[in-house]
C-alpha cells in the first residue's frame, strides 16, 4: 500500500514542483520585464495620443533618433569585422599572446562604461594627450559624433567575438580545409563555408551588439557633451527630458527606444521561424 | 605521374611528427600508410594535400616541385576521417563544390555540373539522395559523398585519411572491397592512411609501415607480412610470438631449441625470434627438437583454430594457428600435451637490456637457414 501511495505522492509532488517553478519564472518575468515595459508606454500615453505625438514630433527627438541609428550603423558593422577576425584568430591559430587577446576582448565587460568614456576624454579631449595634436589637424572626437561612435564601439566590442569563439572552436576547421583542397580561394572559403557555419551565432551577436549600441548610456554620456540636436543619442535625450521634468517627453522617446528593441527581437524570431527547419537539420553535428 | 618524396621532416612543439621520410609513389598505385597513432602518417597525408608544410625535405611530381604548388592548384582529392562535409549544403551541392568555386573561364556550365554530379552520385551508389543534407545520411553514405566530392575535381592524386575509421565493422568490410574495385576501375593514384593492418594488407598494392615519424618498411603486403624488416613491423602487423634466445654452447637457443648456425658468428649474446602462429609446428606424439607444451584453450574461428599453449620450458604462452580440420585429425583437446617447434622465424639480435637493436635480421626456415 505504502509503495503505490509513495509513487503517487512522488508524481504529485513533481507536478507541484513543476507548477511552482513555472509560476515563479512567469511572475518574475511579469514583474521585472513586462510590467516596466507596459509602464513605459502607459506613462508616455498618460496625457493622450496627441501629447505623445507632440513630444516626438520635435527636431531634437528626430536628431536623437537619427544619431542613435547612425552610431549603431557604424559601430555594429565595425564590430562584425572585428568580432569575426578576432574569433577566427583565437579559434584557429596558436600564437603568443592568445590568452591576452582573449582577456582583452572581455575587458569592456569588466570595465565600467563611465571609465571607458573618461579614458577617451583623457586621451582625445581638448586637454587630453592627443587632443592638441588632433585639434591642430582639425579633428574633433570628444563632444562630437566620432567620440560617440568610439565609445559605443568600445562598449560593444566583445559581443560578436564572444558569441563566435566557442562555436568556432567547437566546429574546428576541417570543412575550411576541405574547401581549400577542393580549390576554393580565401574569400570563397569564408563566404561559402565559414559564414554559413557561423551565421546564427553571428546574427545573435549582431542583435545583442545592436541592442547595446542603441541603448548605451554611460560611456556615451561622458564623451557626448550633451549638445541638443547634435551629440544627443536617444538614451541621453531621455535622461535630459526626464531631468527637465518633461515626463511625457522622456517616456515617449523611451517608448521609441523600446520599440526599436522589440523590433530587433521580432526580426530575430522571424528569421528563426523562417529558417527553423534548416537550423534543426544542421544542429546535430552534421558531419 | 610519379610522386617522389625525399627527406621530409616535420617538427611540432615537443616532438617530431615526420623524421626524414623518403618515399616514391608510382602512377596508379594504391599505397597504404600504416602505423599506430602518432606515427606521422596523417601529417604526411596533410603535407601531400597542402594543408601542412614540412620543415625540411622536398616532393617532386614528375620532376616539378610539388610543395611549391598552392593547395588549391594541386589537383588532389582528400577524404577526411570525419568526412568534413559542408553541413549547410545538400549532397549534390557538396559534390558540386569543387566545380563551382573554379574561376569562370574553367568552370563547367550549370548543366555540365549537374550532369557530372549525377554521374558521380551514381558511381558511389547514392542516386536519388542528392537533395538530402549530410545530417540525414548514415556514416557509410556520408563517406561516399565525401569520396564523390573529392573525385568531382578529377584529381591526379586521391588521399584518404582513415577512410573506414568511423564506420561499424560490417559496413567497413563491404566498403573496403568496393573501394578496391573503384580504384581498379579509375586507376587513380591513391594514398590512404590507416592504423588497421588488416585493412592495409587487404587493400593496398604497397604498404609503408610507419612508427614515430619514420618509415620502418615499404613493401607489398606479402613482403611486409612474411619478411618484416624490423621488430616493430613484426609486432605491429599480424599476430606474432616473441621468443627470446640466448647464446649457449650450441649457438643461439631457447630452452633446448636452436635455429642452428646464426649469421652473426657469435656476436650478439642474445636475440629475439618472432614466430607467426601459423609457423609453429605441432606434434601430438613424437618428441623432436621442440618444446613440451600444454594446450590451454582452443579458439575456433571458422576455418582456422587458434590454440593457446603453455610452454613451461620458456615460461611463456605461445599462440599457434592450425586448420580446423587438422585440429580434429590430431584429436587435440584442452589439457593435451604436445610438442611444438617453429618452422619459420624472423630473428633479430638484441642488446643486453633486452631491447631489440633491429639492425639486421635473419629469416630462418626449418631445414635450410637463409640469411637475409
Amino acid at each position: 500500500m505504502s509503495a503505490t501511495t509513495g509513487l503517487r505522492d512522488g508524481a504529485w509532488s513533481r507536478r507541484v514542483a513543476r507548477m511552482a517553478l513555472v509560476l515563479a519564472a512567469v511572475a518574475f518575468l511579469v514583474l521585472f520585464l513586462v510590467l516596466p515595459l507596459c509602464a513605459v508606454f502607459a506613462e508616455a500615453l498618460r496625457k493622450g495620443l496627441h501629447a505623445y505625438l507632440a513630444a516626438i514630433d520635435q527636431s531634437d527627438a528626430f536628431a536623437a533618433i537619427r544619431l542613435t541609428l547612425l552610431v549603431a550603423a557604424i559601430a555594429v558593422p565595425m564590430n562584425i569585422v572585428f568580432g569575426v577576425a578576432a574569433a577566427w584568430a583565437v579559434a584557429r591559430f596558436e600564437f603568443p599572446g592568445k590568452a591576452l587577446l582573449g582577456a582583452l576582448i572581455d575587458l569592456p565587460f569588466s570595465v565600467s562604461p563611465v571609465i571607458a568614456g573618461l579614458v577617451y576624454v583623457l586621451l582625445f579631449g581638448a586637454q587630453g594627450w592627443f587632443g592638441p595634436w588632433l585639434e591642430a589637424h582639425g579633428v574633433r572626437l570628444i563632444f562630437a559624433v566620432p567620440g560617440l561612435v568610439l565609445a559605443t564601439m568600445f562598449v560593444t566590442l566583445p559581443f560578436v567575438a564572444r558569441e563566435l569563439i566557442p562555436l568556432m572552436q567547437a566546429q574546428g576547421s576541417e570543412e575550411e580545409e576541405a574547401a581549400r583542397v577542393l580549390g576554393a580561394n580565401g574569400w570563397q572559403m569564408f563566404f561559402r563555408v565559414t559564414l554559413p557555419k557561423i551565421r546564427w551565432a553571428l546574427l545573435y551577436g549582431v542583435l545583442l551588439c545592436n541592442a547595446r549600441a542603441m541603448g548605451e548610456f554611460g560611456a556615451v554620456s561622458v564623451v557626448s557633451g550633451h549638445i541638443r540636436g547634435l551629440t544627443t543619442t536617444m538614451p541621453l535625450e531621455i535622461e535630459m527630458r526626464y531631468n527637465e521634468y518633461d515626463y511625457v517627453g522622456a517616456f515617449a522617446v523611451a517608448s521609441l527606444l523600446a520599440l526599436l528593441a522589440l523590433l530587433t527581437l521580432a526580426a530575430k524570431s522571424a528569421l528563426e521561424w523562417r529558417y527553423g527547419d534548416e537550423l534543426a537539420a544542421h544542429a546535430p553535428g552534421g558531419h | 605521374m610519379t610522386l617522389e618524396l625525399s627527406h621530409l621532416t616535420r617538427r611540432f612543439a615537443g616532438y617530431t611528427a615526420l623524421d626524414d621520410v623518403s618515399l616514391q609513389i608510382a602512377p596508379g598505385e594504391f599505397l597504404a600508410l600504416l602505423g599506430p597513432s602518432g606515427s606521422g602518417k596523417t601529417t604526411l597525408l596533410r603535407i601531400l594535400a597542402g594543408l601542412d608544410h614540412p620543415d625540411a625535405g622536398g616532393a617532386l611530381l614528375d620532376g616539378r616541385d610539388f610543395l611549391a604548388t598552392p593547395t588549391r592548384q594541386r589537383r588532389v582529392g582528400l577524404v577526411f576521417q570525419h568526412y568534413a562535409l559542408f553541413r549547410h549544403l545538400t549532397v549534390a551541392e557538396n559534390v558540386a563544390f569543387g566545380l563551382r568555386v573554379r574561376p569562370r573561364r574553367s568552370r563547367p556550365t550549370r548543366a555540365d555540373i549537374a550532369a557530372r554530379v549525377e554521374s558521380l552520385l551514381q558511381r558511389v551508389r547514392l542516386e536519388g539522395l542528392g537533395s538530402r543534407y549530410p545530417a540525414q545520411l548514415s556514416g557509410g553514405q556520408r563517406q561516399r559523398v565525401a569520396l564523390a566530392r573529392a573525385l568531382a575535381v578529377e584529381p591526379d592524386l586521391l588521399l584518404l585519411d582513415e577512410p573506414f575509421g568511423a564506420l561499424d565493422a560490417q559496413v567497413r568490410v563491404s566498403l573496403r572491397r568496393w573501394l578496391r574495385e573503384l580504384h581498379e576501375e579509375l586507376g587513380l593514384t591513391t594514398v590512404f592512411v590507416t592504423h588497421d593492418q588488416e585493412e592495409a594488407l587487404e587493400l593496398a598494392d604497397r604498404i609503408a609501415v610507419m612508427d614515430r615519424g619514420r618509415i620502418e618498411q615499404i613493401g607489398t603486403p606479402g613482403a611486409v607480412y612474411q619478411n618484416p624488416a624490423t621488430p616493430f613491423v613484426c609486432e605491429f602487423i599480424g599476430k606474432v610470438n616473441r621468443i627470446p634466445l640466448a647464446r649457449g654452447p650450441r649457438g643461439l637457443a631457447a630452452a633446448g631449441w636452436t635455429p642452428g648456425d646464426d649469421p652473426w658468428r657469435g656476436e650478439p649474446a642474445q636475440a629475439v625470434a618472432y614466430v607467426r602462429p601459423e609457423h609453429l609446428a605441432l606434434d601430438a606424439s613424437a618428441t623432436r627438437n621442440g618444446w613440451a607444451a600444454q594446450l590451454r584453450h582452443v579458439y575456433l574461428a571458422g576455418s582456422v583454430a587458434h590454440l593457446a599453449l603453455d610452454v613451461p620450458a620458456l615460461e611463456q604462452h605461445l599462440e599457434a594457428d592450425i586448420a580446423s580440420e587438422d585440429l580434429a585429425r590430431l584429436g587435440l583437446r584442452p589439457g593435451a600435451t604436445l610438442d611444438v617447434v617453429p618452422r619459420r622465424a624472423v630473428i633479430f639480435p638484441s642488446v643486453a637490456t633486452g631491447h631489440v637493436a633491429g639492425a639486421e635480421r635473419w629469416v630462418w626456415e626449418r631445414r635450410q637457414a637463409t640469411p637475409a
